[in-house]
């Protein structure tokens, strides 16, 4: 990791935290919905890295928004959850285009980027419900939840890559 | 050993994410119970800094909701003080209060002239004296202009030369009240600068510089205001309280400190 990148993923991380603590904890539109916008964390992230750092990192990222949400160590868990399955992810989405030494998530086409992202809404949010709800009895209280409040983190996740993206050249 | 190593190795990042998840699992069972939250909730140092500067900028959206509320609570208390301050004053010396308030009764009326005066039934035998206040139970009614031994005569604020402080109600906005020689149903109120904001319907009652009225006895709402381009004043119509065709009872108030007031105002002239 060159210290540009580092300094970046550290900016991404603290600036991510505080605007997931301040801002979209107290949104609690339509009564109970918050989106998680801290998963773009890992959309942001870059391709050809450590995976235990990646870990470790969500780890802690995930740990910093629990406690500001008083959630225990729920975002931890999904946080983690989603870091471990990135990769997985990032192959069934790009394919083989992850191969080549240079490729970029910004270089892939819109439908790729979009889908990578619910992606891992998907399996963060899944994560962090069950955990939550914590009963297979729910099922379908867990999945409403995933689709209402992952639908807005998608929302807003997309707003967001939107105007912090690097203008293609 | 050598497998055991290389299967670490292999499957290292595997094997982080499961003691991760685990401890994290572990926090959260052992947070569950109330009596473990103390260390993992966002009342430790690092988020309560965070929470307190976040508040500190938030609140200032919220202060003019929250003066309102303390303002309404103001007026509540004020308005329980002030009943009891009047409870109390019952046994108390009368000569420490600040107004004292006859009852009298309009003998006669004129609301038709430029100049009206009405003439009231009490005077200086019953302690009548010039510039006392005169008001019925609707509102602001005029000013004793001089007083005989049975009776007294009242300048109505529906004279060209009365000018009398009044304010937009819960505001300090002040002006004048004059009158027109118009309508017997409105007078006007003057000086009230272009940047207030007013709206037709708002209460004008009697401001703090007069030495004759308290403050806030009512005297109409708005009729309707105009403002031109050039002037830097509104001209303001206001629709009297009392209805001047028909006067019965009135109430004269006298301030007792209006003398020392008087005598003040008129040291600072000579000294200047």
């Amino acid at each position: 990791m060159t210290g540009n990148s580092l300094l970046t993923g550290i900016v991404r991380f603290i600036s991510l935290l505080l605007v997931q603590a301040l801002v979209f904890n107290h949104l609690n539109i339509l009564g109970s919905i918050n989106p998680m916008v801290y998963v773009l964390f890992f959309y942001w992230y870059p391709v050809q890295e450590n995976r235990s750092v990646l870990i470790g990192t969500a780890f802690l990222l995930g740990f910093f928004v629990d406690l500001f949400s008083d959630t225990m160590a729920l975002h931890t868990a999904a946080s983690l959850t989603t870091a471990f399955f990135r990769i997985a992810l990032m192959r069934f989405v790009f394919g083989v285009n992850l191969e080549f030494q240079n490729f970029r998530i910004s270089n892939s086409t819109r439908v790729q980027q979009s889908s990578f992202l619910a992606l891992l809404i998907v399996i963060h949010h899944l994560a962090f419900f069950s955990l939550e709800i914590f009963s297979l009895s729910n099922l379908l209280l867990i999945l409403k939840r995933v689709v209402f409040t992952g639908v807005s983190t998608f929302i807003f996740a997309t707003l967001l890559a939107a105007l912090f993206a690097r203008s293609k050249e | 050993m050598q497998r055991i190593i290389n299967f670490i190795l292999r499957n290292k990042n595997t094997l982080l994410y499961a003691l991760l998840l685990l401890l994290s699992l572990f926090l959260t069972i052992q947070n569950n119970d109330y009596h473990q939250t103390r260390y993992f909730n966002s009342a430790n140092w690092l988020t309560g800094r965070v929470y307190k500067t976040s508040e500190s900028v938030r609140k200032y959206f919220w202060l003019r909701e929250e003066n309102e509320r303390l303002m309404e609570e103001n007026r509540r208390l004020h308005t329980r003080l002030y009943n009891v301050a009047r409870e109390d004053s019952i046994a108390l010396d009368t000569s420490q209060l600040t107004y004292s308030v006859l009852t009298a009764r309009v003998i006669k009326n004129s609301y038709g002239e430029a100049n009206n005066y009405l003439t009231i039934d009490k005077g200086r035998r019953d302690g009548v004296v010039q510039d006392m206040g005169v008001i019925t139970p609707q509102g602001i009614l005029g000013i004793v202009e001089r007083s005989s031994q049975g009776f007294a005569s009242v300048q109505s604020v529906l004279n060209a030369k009365s000018n009398i402080n009044a304010k937009i109600r819960n505001t300090d906005y002040f002006g004048s009240l004059t009158w027109n020689q118009e309508d017997y149903r409105l007078v006007q109120l003057e000086d009230i600068p272009r940047l207030v904001p007013l709206k037709v319907g708002d209460t004008i009652v009697t401001g703090a510089m007069s030495s004759i009225f308290p403050e806030n006895i009512p005297i109409g709402t708005i009729e309707n205001f105009t403002l031109s381009e050039s002037d830097s004043f509104y001209q303001i119509d206001v629709r009297l309280f009392n209805d001047m065709t028909s006067l019965g009872q009135v109430y004269l108030i006298l301030n007792r400190k209006r003398p020392e007031i008087l005598e003040l105002e008129n040291q600072t002239r000579n000294d200047r």
